[in-house]
């Protein structure tokens, strides 16, 4: 008797949630509708477009590698395509090595004055990226700050806009906020207890700090890499304005398909970078996992 | 002095510098919209022309009146869409939700350049053209994923009795959403709102590409490519706006102490 009226009990409390569950599945319908117009149908779009010879508007003549073998043998394309990623390597590179033992510092401070510090530093990112971009063209330019200072130091008269120099510059003040943040989260987040344990068995400060807060920092390391390499390959706004005559991948695809430019050309370089890009997300992110589990044992 | 003390003044001054670093060419802009001449290496004289001509230029107020429709009416709806569609994703069978969610990571890691280029081939294909009614599906488009990233782990940790209760005591679901869901998530929704509203009111790339010959801010700038010639509007606007940002923060920030005092009080 007491068996059934278990049974019961299973029965119903198991279709109460199949039952929420059917409840709840429409208020899907809105965002699979944006996905599939405004997300999957675009890319179906420029894939298509990547494969096909033909006029810009419209009339498709034939379907085929060709944009693709075009691209490929081109040097000056591929020249492109290196540099952007050679470029945002090295601005992640030095984001990183001045992020760091920010985020480290701000993570020691006193919780209200961290917090304040972390406001302090995400206001600019509040500003219009553009308008940060013009400030550091006026920076650099001749006749300015910099260039009086350089000037009057080793009396040489540099021209320091359209240099690596000052696009590197320009993409890490962009870009080291969302360095700093992420670290700085996974820091804070730290037992210190185990940094003590750690002093307490009798290692040093520089050990315990290699052996201990370094390696459970790192999945912050990582996400702030993600969120400084990818959208510094692909930056139009630096490379336009402290650039001069230099280009990056996105710029070049914005020149190609707002000038003269091939459309399908144009589309089959865009799906080669996705491509790269999406490549480096997986990795990452499989590093990522593997961090996780590690510290889950 | 000792070896602490020097460790700790040699870690604020590393901070100060950062915090120099990125405040510096705001101050830069803000001390140079004041001057009275458009140089910008030499101050002249403390002036505000630049403050008037910015009012008297038509395209840039049309250009800020841009970015603010569109940002709050692409916030809006992205928030709207992207709460039920995390509400919804939670109580998905696995398969298709972990499909949902690669897909809204799609747009989120693709480079933005492309998303743009993408959707303007599809507005150009298609007869809708570009211009204000696609610029703004566009930023739809583009905010709600992040929405979503923001809410989902949020309504993944709520407790699932709470909805049941709610509904085995005989609230409809659409009553259990508002009465019981949405009050818990209230602090994810402000998070994804100032996220969504921040990107499209600072978007560049995607506005560039699907908004045809309607400008918002950041393409108006743009599209005044002078070399060298000093843009007045951006200075001044750049001033009024990161006055405005500080002021929130300093209002949210009084707004809080106010709030915590209140309840030691009431503690007492």
């Amino acid at each position: 008797m007491k068996k059934e009226i278990l049974k019961i009990e299973r029965t119903t409390k198991s279709k109460n949630p199949k039952k929420s569950r059917a409840d709840f599945l429409y208020l899907i319908i809105p965002y699979a509708s944006l996905l599939i117009i405004l997300i999957i149908f675009p890319t179906l779009l420029i894939l298509g477009r990547s494969f096909s010879i033909g006029s810009n508007t419209g009339l498709i003549n034939r379907i085929g590698l060709d944009n693709y073998i075009y691209y490929f043998t081109r040097p000056e394309y591929n020249k492109v395509m290196f540099y952007s990623i050679w470029i945002a390597f090295i601005t992640t590179v030095i984001t990183m090595i001045i992020a760091y033992p920010a985020a480290y510092f701000i993570s020691r401070l006193k919780e209200r004055t961290a917090n304040t510090m972390i406001l302090i530093i995400t206001i600019p990112m509040w500003i219009n990226m553009l308008l940060r971009i013009f400030a550091w063209k006026y920076i650099l330019d001749e006749n300015n700050i910099i260039y009086n200072i350089i000037k009057a130091v080793s009396g040489a008269e540099v021209h320091l806009l359209g240099t690596d120099f000052a696009i590197i510059l320009g993409l890490t003040y962009i870009f080291l906020p969302f360095m700093i943040i992420p670290i700085h989260t996974v820091l804070q987040k730290i037992d210190r207890s185990l940094i003590e344990a750690g002093r307490d068995l009798g290692g040093t400060r520089l050990k315990t700090f290699l052996k201990v807060t370094l390696p459970l920092s790192l999945p912050g390391v990582l996400s702030g890499i993600t969120m400084v390499f990818l959208p510094a390959a692909t930056n139009i706004e630096v490379f336009q304005y402290l650039g001069e005559a230099k280009q990056n991948i996105g710029l070049l695809i914005d020149k190609g398909f707002n000038s003269t430019g091939n459309w399908g050309l144009f589309s089959a370089i865009s799906i080669v970078l996705s491509i790269i890009i999406m490549i480096m997300v997986f990795f990452v992110n499989k590093l990522e996992k593997r961090l996780g589990d590690n510290e889950n044992e | 002095m000792n070896k602490k003390q020097l460790e700790n003044i040699s870690r604020h001054f590393y901070l100060i510098l950062i915090v120099f670093f990125l405040v510096a060419p705001i101050i830069y802009l803000i001390i140079f919209s004041f001057n009275s001449t458009s140089s910008m290496n030499t101050f002249v004289s403390f002036g505000v022309d630049k403050y008037f001509e910015l009012f008297a230029n038509d395209d840039f107020v049309e250009a800020v009146f841009v970015t603010l429709s569109i940002a709050i009416i692409a916030t809006i709806v992205s928030i709207i869409i992207g709460t039920i569609a995390a509400i919804a994703l939670v109580k998905m069978k696995r398969g298709l939700k972990e499909s949902i969610i690669y897909l809204t990571n799609i747009p989120i890691m693709n480079p933005e350049i492309v998303t743009a280029v993408a959707l303007m081939i599809f507005f150009l294909s298609t007869s809708i053209g570009v211009g204000y009614f696609p610029m703004l599906l566009a930023h739809i488009a583009f905010c709600t994923p992040y929405v979503i990233i923001t809410l989902y782990p949020r309504i993944k940790k709520l407790d699932p009795h709470c909805l049941e209760a709610a509904l085995d005591l005989g609230a409809t679901p659409n009553q259990a959403l508002r009465k019981v869901i949405l009050p818990q998530l209230r602090g994810a929704i402000i998070a994804a709102f100032s996220i969504a509203f921040t990107m499209s009111f600072d978007d560049f790339v995607i506005s560039y590409f699907t908004g045809g010959n309607v400008e918002n801010i950041s393409t108006f700038i743009y599209s005044t490519k002078k070399p060298v010639e000093i843009l007045p509007e951006a200075l001044s606007f750049t001033t009024i706006l990161t006055v405005s940002i500080i002021l929130i923060f300093v209002i949210r920030h009084i707004i809080y102490v106010i709030k915590n005092r209140n309840e030691e009080n009431e503690d007492k």
